[in-house]
């Protein structure tokens, strides 16, 4: 685990809020706040842990019940005042090490906490709401899923401190029945396994990665930079589809899911033979 | 429906869970109006498993079907359970978000098809990691557009179960359908023993597994719409009454209020008896309420 899960989310959610606190009635775990990003006034959403959180297992920095719930009412909350006026941006800032893991959690039926965010977010894309999500830190398995994955365009650190991944390390080298090290090797010759961002930005999922220099305090003048970016970011989503077709049309996407891109020609030819 | 107790003619019973997902898919529609799409003689394989000694398999664990259920158009997607855990691969998850987006068109186009996805899966398959995950996030995309003009069903009848990132997309379904035999969670008992110990959660107690992943208390709670014996006929004619009803007015993944009080109003302090925590969800949000 990154000894930085949490702190760049909250430095970077306080570079581009001037603040970092939950709206009134909310968990600490989750920063809500509204705040100028070029001609918009965007909403910004991000996950941080909260050592006194209720739920037991969600004290790191996990995405647990209240965090998937809370940000699916403030996302929504983005759709409902936007209904009939400019839909303004929403940028997710990532810096998430997991879903939580717990027996709570699966009794209160957290895959469905999970798709209620991923379903804000979603639904905020279609509404025609540019969702930015920049990934500042880790962005792992479930706890991207449900807070993040559904933007227009993603954003991302190229720093070794940025991992976007399917599962952390230990955890995939355990289900594979492999080493650390050995998984690690193999991560460097299929990049779809890769921990590392240069590896999946390969993959054409994102729209941009950043160069920065020392994430954890940025400067005036990179914050200024990061804004310009976003600005930028979401001036793409609105001249885009609504859909997230253009992951799959991007230059990555041609070269790394030729497979993707098979099914999804043979398949429309043969579902059109009726 | 099943919840007036098992049927009583089980001898006679026609196993659904003794299915492949291909006999599975077929099962589901009316008889002689399927067609499999991108089938194994396709041969659409992962790229990605032999690079890793791992043999791929000719449709990638996923079974695509489109015809007629109640005579109406729909598409029905099959993931098969014995092969890598019905994980999500590339290919595989290409062909369900493919697939569920093809009948979306269809919909644009003003022939109503609805989409019944057979989740029986661990989620993301580790040997494509990032490819699987990001599959999973566009097919979760698919399903919230189509859902706005039809049915997406998910069914899960056991035995894998429907975990990890496909969790997610069941929530997003329209309706649940499930078997006693099923299960339905983010996170198996393994994973969550090795992340936070033994105390958390004892992953070698059958018991606690099912009283809390499984079909009955699902149903019970309120977060599955149907419960069903492990008996073909009984599965088909849920998946056509639920076809038949066409689109929810509200999705459960929409009713953000009713469940983030609910969330608020539990005791944290301590671990819950899924009976006791059955009385509290009882009869949440299922069809009947909805």
């Amino acid at each position: 685990m990154s000894e930085y899960t949490g702190v760049r989310g909250t430095v970077w959610f306080r570079a581009l809020t001037g603040q970092a606190s939950p709206m009134p009635g909310d968990p600490k775990s989750v920063l809500t706040a509204d705040a100028p990003l070029g001609n918009d006034h965007a909403r910004f959403l991000c996950v941080v842990p909260d050592p006194q959180a209720r739920f037991p297992c969600a004290r790191h920095g996990e995405v647990g019940l209240e965090e998937a719930f809370t940000l699916a009412t403030r996302v929504r909350e983005v759709i409902e005042d936007d209904k009939n006026t400019t839909k303004r941006p929403i940028i997710a800032i990532v810096d998430v090490k997991s879903q939580a893991y717990g027996r709570r959690e699966e009794t209160a039926a957290i895959f469905l906490a999970a798709a209620a965010a991923a379903d804000a977010y979603g639904s905020a894309r279609l509404a025609g709401h540019p969702v930015i999500t920049f990934v500042v830190g880790h962005a792992l398995s479930g706890a991207f899923l449900t807070h993040g994955y559904q933007a227009n365009r993603i954003l991302a650190f190229d720093d070794p401190g940025v991992m976007i991944h399917a599962m952390h390390k230990e955890a995939a080298a355990r289900v594979t029945r492999r080493s650390v090290d050995e998984l690690e090797k193999l991560a460097k010759e299929i990049t779809p396994m890769s921990y590392d961002i240069r590896d999946y930005a390969k993959l054409g999922l994102l729209y941009k990665m950043l160069q920065v220099e020392n994430p954890e305090k940025p400067s005036d003048q990179v914050i200024r930079n990061v804004q310009d970016e976003l600005v930028g970011a979401i001036a793409d989503a609105r001249r885009g589809p609504v859909d997230l077709r253009n992951r799959l049309e991007s230059k990555g996407a041609l070269e790394m899911r030729k497979a993707s891109l098979l099914v999804r020609t043979r398949l429309e030819a043969q579902w059109l033979e009726d | 429906m099943s919840d007036k107790g098992y049927n009583a003619n089980f001898i006679n019973r026609q196993s659904f869970i003794e299915l492949d997902a291909r006999e599975r898919a077929t099962a589901l529609f009316d008889a002689g109006t399927s067609r499999e799409l991108l089938g194994p003689f396709d041969r659409v394989e992962s790229p990605w498993l032999p690079m890793q000694g791992v043999t791929p398999q000719a449709d990638d664990g996923c079974v695509v079907m489109k015809g007629k259920i109640t005579g109406q158009a729909a598409v029905v997607v099959a993931l098969e359970g014995a092969f890598q855990g019905g994980s999500t691969g590339e290919v595989s998850g290409e062909k369900m978000t493919a697939a569920l987006d093809l009948a979306c068109a269809d919909n644009e186009k003003g022939i109503p098809t609805s989409a019944v996805i057979l989740l029986e899966t661990g989620g993301v398959r580790l040997q494509e990691a990032n490819l699987g995950l990001a599959a999973i996030a566009e097919l979760m995309a698919s399903i919230l557009v189509l859902r706005k003009h039809a049915p997406v069903i998910c069914l899960t009848a056991g035995t894998v179960g429907c975990f990890g990132g496909m969790s997610l997309a069941a929530g997003l379904a329209s309706y649940v359908v499930m078997t006693r035999e099923a299960r339905l969670g983010m996170n198996g008992p393994e994973v969550i023993e090795q992340e936070n110990g033994v105390e958390e959660f004892d992953s070698s107690d059958r018991a606690l597994i099912w009283a809390i992943h499984g079909g009955e208390q699902r149903y019970a709670t309120g977060l599955a719409d149907a419960l069903v014996d492990d008996d073909t006929p009984q599965v088909a004619d849920a998946i056509r009454r639920f076809v038949s009803k066409g689109v929810p007015p509200a999705h459960r993944s929409s009713q953000v209020t009713l469940y983030r009080d609910r969330i608020e109003k539990l005791d944290t302090s301590r671990q819950w008896d899924p009976k006791e925590f059955r009385a509290l969800w009882a009869n949440g949000s299922n069809e009947e309420k909805r």
